[in-house]
């Protein structure tokens, strides 16, 4: 059984990001840029299928320019088989994404795609519900446990009031959410074993697929900065300020 | 111009989410219309019929709609928004709009337009990226605008509606996926993301016995919510939906009380339009004592049950 995992290049979670000058948009050249850390998780868990032996081949995709090739590389490294890369310089919506991942998706004739359940720049959530529209399967979004049986999957998913199991049809797809596994560390002979692992180019001509942004971002900025309040030294004086300055209690 | 706002709920009434949502289709304008989508969900319907600024309700009752599965939902709504010619379709950013609305996007050949926090325009809005550290303003050239709502960022709507609700296609079943089981929280505080007073803990907490033991009975006394850094989560001191944060729920209270928490940005995005922000931490560095408005320096273990003996005062 194949799995085609989603990885996208995001800057860093630790990188506070700034808005250019003329508003325009952030500024990120020079920043540090890592794997979308849902990305990471999603990596890790078809590696576990993997080495529990309840999946084949494992290959990663990724969409964007040049550089996606490091992102793609850690994936190889964790274990991935195989990567794709569909190089771009263009700006991609959840739903190019979406569209390319499906072509991606219908060629390796996948079982299980999965997908981060949000990328930590843009916060969209949304490619892989998307993707599961486009190719009419399930979708088993926001994963913290993942079971896969003869032609389906379990899927236990984070919701608002808790846990909540489905039991998806496969081919389908999985986003994943941050209890389902911690990432491994990877080793440098595996990063060393990675660079000779196949990675593919190709390009959104390739697939046919129309990614013309539908949204234009008119302006960013940088939401108003709370101020530092004040210390007090005890549970008394809290008490009688949240009652008396700021009327909270 | 016609608006259609998704309603979630439990089949016998409304959640909260929904009526944000719907003061966020009056800030764009036109009629607006609740489409509720279960089960036996008559009270539902009923309940969507009374909120202020509704004037259509449509009802569709089906046996595959006993859960919110989004391959079943999904195509209900793209129908009901192509019958009715619908400008934009809404509905609240949480898990289930999340889960739902982007596969209605895809199928109407739409962009989303996730967590909105302002309308500026019909086509224009702005919503948060990078952890809520910057601002987007995005403009849709869609013809249908497909849109999840941050409920914090809008008031809820009031009751005193009177629309019509009408019945509309169940679908079918989609057979691709079903409901297994669930396993709820079950708690008798007030919703987190509707909660006016939040008390939250952190790592610092050291086990789930500890986070009960100090966190609730604080809680109790306040009548506040209980939320939870991710790493209190991650550690098993609170269940998965107690986090707050960018990858968790986000937060308005008027006021937050953080715990133990050290103030990682993707913490600070879940709560930073809190009211008012307090925070107790031993470590007069941490940094969510840049964003309280009032701090404790100190052990917690202790400072705790001072602030319980103070509120009994
Ligand atoms: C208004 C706007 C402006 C933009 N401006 C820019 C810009 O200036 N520069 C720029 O480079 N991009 C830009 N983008 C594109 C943006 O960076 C994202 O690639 C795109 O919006 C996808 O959103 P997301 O990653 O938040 O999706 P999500 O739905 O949050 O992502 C979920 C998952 O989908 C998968 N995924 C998403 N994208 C990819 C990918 N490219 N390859 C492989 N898997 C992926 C991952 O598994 C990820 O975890 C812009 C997008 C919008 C909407
Ligand atoms: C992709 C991604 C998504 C994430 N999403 C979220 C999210 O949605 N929400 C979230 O919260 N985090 C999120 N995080 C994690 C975030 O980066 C931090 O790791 C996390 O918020 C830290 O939790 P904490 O403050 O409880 O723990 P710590 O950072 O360990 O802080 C504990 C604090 O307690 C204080 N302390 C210790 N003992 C005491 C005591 N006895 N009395 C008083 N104070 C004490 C310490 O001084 C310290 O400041 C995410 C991370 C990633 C990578």
């Amino acid at each position: 059984m194949k799995v085609l995992v989603a990885v996208k290049r995001v800057v860093d979670y630790n990188v506070k990001v700034r808005v250019k000058a003329d508003g325009s948009d952030v500024d990120i050249a020079n920043v540090k840029m890592s794997m979308n850390p849902f990305d990471e998780i999603a990596v890790e868990e078809a590696v576990r299928l993997k080495e529990a032996g309840k999946a084949g081949e494992i290959v990663v995709v990724s969409m964007g320019p040049k550089q996606c090739e490091e992102t793609l590389r850690t994936a190889l490294a964790m274990g991935a088989d195989r990567a794709v890369h569909v190089e771009t310089d263009a700006v991609l919506e959840p739903l190019a994404v979406a569209k390319l991942l499906k072509a991606v998706a219908e060629e390796e004739q996948a079982q299980l795609i999965v997908l981060g359940k949000q990328a930590i720049d843009d916060d969209c959530n949304q490619t892989g519900q998307m993707l599961a529209a486009l190719m009419n399967i399930g979708q088993g979004t926001f994963a913290s446990k993942v079971d896969l049986a003869d032609g389906s999957v379990n899927v236990t998913r984070e919701i608002d009031g808790g846990l909540e199991t489905v039991s998806l049809k496969l081919p389908a797809v999985v986003t994943t959410d941050l209890r389902l596994n911690e990432p491994r560390y990877v080793k440098l002979p595996n990063i060393m074993a990675a660079k000779k692992k196949p990675l593919a180019k190709k390009a959104p001509a390739d697939f046919g697929v129309d990614i013309t942004p539908r949204l234009t971002t008119l302006k960013v900025a940088e939401p108003a900065k709370r101020s530092a309040g004040i210390k007090v030294a005890s549970a008394a004086e809290l008490v009688a300020k949240l009652k008396n300055e700021a009327k909270v209690l | 111009m016609a608006i259609l706002v998704i309603a979630e709920h439990d089949n016998a009434s409304i959640k909260s989410g929904t009526l944000n949502t719907v003061t966020a289709a009056k800030k764009i304008g036109g009629d607006i219309h609740v489409l509720v989508a279960g089960a036996n969900a008559a009270a539902a319907a009923a309940a969507a019929a009374k909120i202020d600024g509704v004037s259509k309700v449509l009802l569709a009752d089906g046996a595959n709609l006993a859960h919110p599965l989004a391959e079943n939902v999904a195509p209900v709504v793209v129908e009901v928004s192509k019958a009715g010619g619908y400008s934009h379709v809404l509905a609240p950013a949480t898990t289930t709009g999340k889960n739902v609305l982007p596969r209605v996007a895809a199928l109407l050949d739409v962009a989303q337009i996730s967590d909105i926090i302002a309308v500026e325009a019909a086509d224009t809005f702005v919503r948060p990226i990078y952890a809520g550290n910057v601002l987007a303003t995005v403009k849709s050239a869609d013809a249908v605008k497909v849109i999840t709502v941050r409920t914090t960022a809008f008031e809820a709507a009031g009751e005193g509606g009177n629309a019509a609700v009408e019945n509309t296609a169940a679908g079918a079943e989609a057979g691709l996926s079903r409901f297994v089981g669930a396993e709820l929280t079950k708690s008798d505080r007030p919703e987190l993301t509707a909660a006016k007073v939040i008390v939250s803990g952190g790592r610092a907490l050291g086990s789930a016995e500890q986070f009960s033991a100090v966190i609730e009975p604080l809680a109790d006394k306040l009548g506040a919510a209980v939320g939870a850094s991710r790493a209190a989560v991650d550690a098993g001191y609170a269940p998965n939906d107690y986090q707050v944060g960018q990858t968790g729920k986000v937060v308005a209270p008027q006021l937050y009380l953080a715990v133990g928490i050290s103030g990682a940005i993707q913490h600070l995005a879940g709560m930073k339009d809190s009211k008012i922000i307090v925070a107790v931490n031993k470590d007069e560095e941490a940094p969510i004592f840049q964003v309280a408005d009032y701090g404790i320096v100190g052990d917690l273990f202790s400072v705790v049950p001072e602030l319980m003996s103070e509120l009994s005062k």
